[in-house]
């Protein structure tokens, strides 16, 4: 396959209580738990969309991440086909101990059904695809560790078999609290160019 | 020129056989892998399930190593695997890829508060040392598309030349984790599951593991990948699109990949797993694209819904429909119970198989549709 140029049109950063958009801070808080980062993020964001509040953190973390990297692409009356190709590699698992709890006590047994569909990793590209509207090419890979070269490759093929116009990639852990969002616009124009050195670099900013 | 990229072997571990000759024995006789099952540490009601049987499971383990600290799902992906890893004589090299697709994996783990098994890199991890795979394995999780979107991603990554070979396993198997969660959304059935059947009241479980080679290599195949996709509904998370949105998408998309048109289609392996909403969803996406005289057949009648492994099980046992000319019963399936006409297979007959669909859809609004066509 002869490979085209691809680049990174945007990139954005989750950790820390802080959201950092092209490498710049767009919005911190004091050091706070997740929850009530992920809460003033959203309104700081002057979002209303109270489908947000039943995410679980996971869900919650991908979602603000695509927020700030489609907030200006979003145009719900142009057809939109922006690819989703997400990892991580907790895959659910924060969410799977929360319902494991839920039923492991024959005294205690509560399962429920909002937090069961939460207790897949690719509930969160469902979400960022109903509010954006992408009827695109999704799927979700788990990885021991964050793998550019794997996005790299999986998201350039997705552009030049034409499955796609544009790839939002992400990797976006959480487990317990510790949680990293790193999501990147790919696109067949752009000024940084779409290499795994460069996805490590900014990987690590 | 794009590279054409074949299945070369195929095999699974199911409640109805170990191995696919023995699956489509019984598929021919009608015989089905869900029971009534007693078994409180599961489920405190008895309830219906395709549940491998654990003394057949570790006596075929047996002989396949002495090593016994696997869990029940890795002895499972182990015997799919090991049988046509050792028949292809693939090398197992950097330019052979590994991957695996499950929802729960070793979810079973958290029971024993063992939070380390669960995650899924481990449990490939476990699997690709077993066979020394050489390469970092892929997992994909994406819900009840998982076996079947590894195909797909296993074609791109072949066509794009990063692998030559790439061994795939997907398993689920069933657990208290899952019983509850699916009772929770109250999509169980009381009895086996009736696809598409106006009698269907819900999903029943199962649990297998399937395993397939997709390679680069003409020689030996079993069938050609022609075409796919796997696009979202971008509607529910835990529904499916009332208009089939996703589904049909993707499979216009694997159509105008493979070139090929939809009357061309002989068989349609569908996902069907019997709730009320996902049957009639793909009879609407069925129907916009001119789909619904093709003869189509849910498993899940044989093997319950096995989750992350059902793409791939039923891909395995698609292959061999086309491969023997049959197409097989739907079982569970009486009066029809969708709004639009589709064709559901009633009983076995032979019929000349060139190009099949394999689709599947699952929570996150996902879908996934695979063309094949059979290897002159």
């Amino acid at each position: 396959m002869t490979a085209k140029k691809t680049y990174i049109q945007s990139f954005c950063t989750i950790q820390n209580n802080q959201i950092l958009m092209n490498g710049e801070v767009v919005f911190s808080t004091e050091p706070t738990a997740f929850s009530d980062f992920s809460k003033k993020t959203y309104q700081h964001l002057e979002m209303n969309y109270p489908k947000f509040f039943k995410m679980d953190n996971l869900s919650k973390l991908a979602f603000l991440g695509a927020e700030f990297l489609l907030k200006s692409e979003s145009n719900f009356s142009k057809e939109n086909n922006t690819a989703l190709v997400f990892a991580n590699k907790s895959s659910s698992l924060d969410t799977d101990v929360k319902y494991q709890n839920s039923i492991s006590d024959a005294e205690n047994y509560y399962p429920s059904p909002a937090v069961f569909v939460y207790t897949l990793p690719n509930i969160c590209l469902g979400e960022i695809s109903i509010k954006h509207q992408l009827k695109s090419e999704n799927s979700f890979f788990i990885f021991a560790d964050y793998n550019p070269e794997f996005m790299e490759k999986y998201s350039n093929i997705l552009l030049e078999t034409l499955k796609a116009d544009k790839v939002l990639c992400g990797w976006v852990e959480y487990y317990n609290e510790n949680y990293k969002a790193f999501l990147y616009l790919v696109d067949k124009e752009g000024e940084i160019e779409h290499n795994q050195e460069i996805l490590k670099k900014l990987y690590k900013q | 020129m794009i590279k054409e990229v074949y299945i070369t072997e195929t095999n699974c571990i199911t409640p109805i056989g170990f191995d696919v000759a023995s699956n489509i024995k019984n598929i021919g006789e009608e015989v089905s892998g869900i029971q009534l099952h007693d078994k409180p540490m599961l489920f405190s009601v008895p309830f219906y399930a395709s549940i491998i049987n654990d003394v057949d499971l570790d006596l075929a383990f047996a002989k396949v190593t002495s090593a016994t600290n696997y869990s029940r799902l890795e002895k499972m992906m182990i015997l799919a695997l090991e049988p046509i890893i050792k028949k292809s004589k693939v090398i197992l090299n950097e330019r052979t890829a590994f991957i695996l697709s499950t929802t729960k994996g070793n979810v079973t783990a958290l029971e024993n508060h063992n939070i380390e098994p669960a995650y899924l890199d481990q449990l490939a991890k476990i699997i690709a040392n077993f066979f020394e795979f050489k390469t970092e394995p892929i997992v994909i999780s994406n819900a009840c598309v998982s076996g079947i979107l590894a195909v797909s991603v296993a074609k791109r990554l072949i066509q794009a030349e990063m692998y030559d070979n790439i061994f795939i396993v997907a398993g689920d198997e069933v657990s208290k984790f899952v019983l509850s969660g699916f009772n929770s959304f109250q999509a169980m059935s009381d009895l086996p599951c009736k696809p598409y059947s106006i009698n269907r009241t819900g999903v029943t479980l199962g649990e297998a593991a399937a395993a397939v080679l997709v390679s680069s290599n003409k020689e030996n195949a079993k069938i050609k990948v022609r075409g796919d996709g796997s696009i979202n509904d971008a509607n529910h998370i835990s529904g499916p699109s009332r208009t089939g949105e996703g589904l049909y998408r993707s499979i216009q998309s694997a159509l105008a990949e493979a070139r090929i048109k939809s009357n061309q289609i002989d068989y349609i392996s569908a996902h069907g797993t019997a709730t009320p909403f996902n049957d009639e969803m793909e009879a609407i996406a069925l129907n916009r694209l001119g789909l619904e005289n093709v003869p189509m057949n849910s498993l899940k009648g044989f093997y319950g819904h096995t989750l992350g492994a059902s793409g791939l099980l039923e891909t395995v046992i698609g292959i061999q429909s086309a491969l023997e000319n049959k197409l097989f019963v739907s079982l569970g399936f009486d009066t029809i119970g969708v709004s639009q006409p589709i064709n559901v297979i009633e009983k076995n007959e032979n019929r000349n198989i060139h190009y099949f669909l394999k689709t599947a859809s699952g929570f996150g609004g996902c879908n996934t549709a695979v063309v094949f066509e059979k290897v002159n």
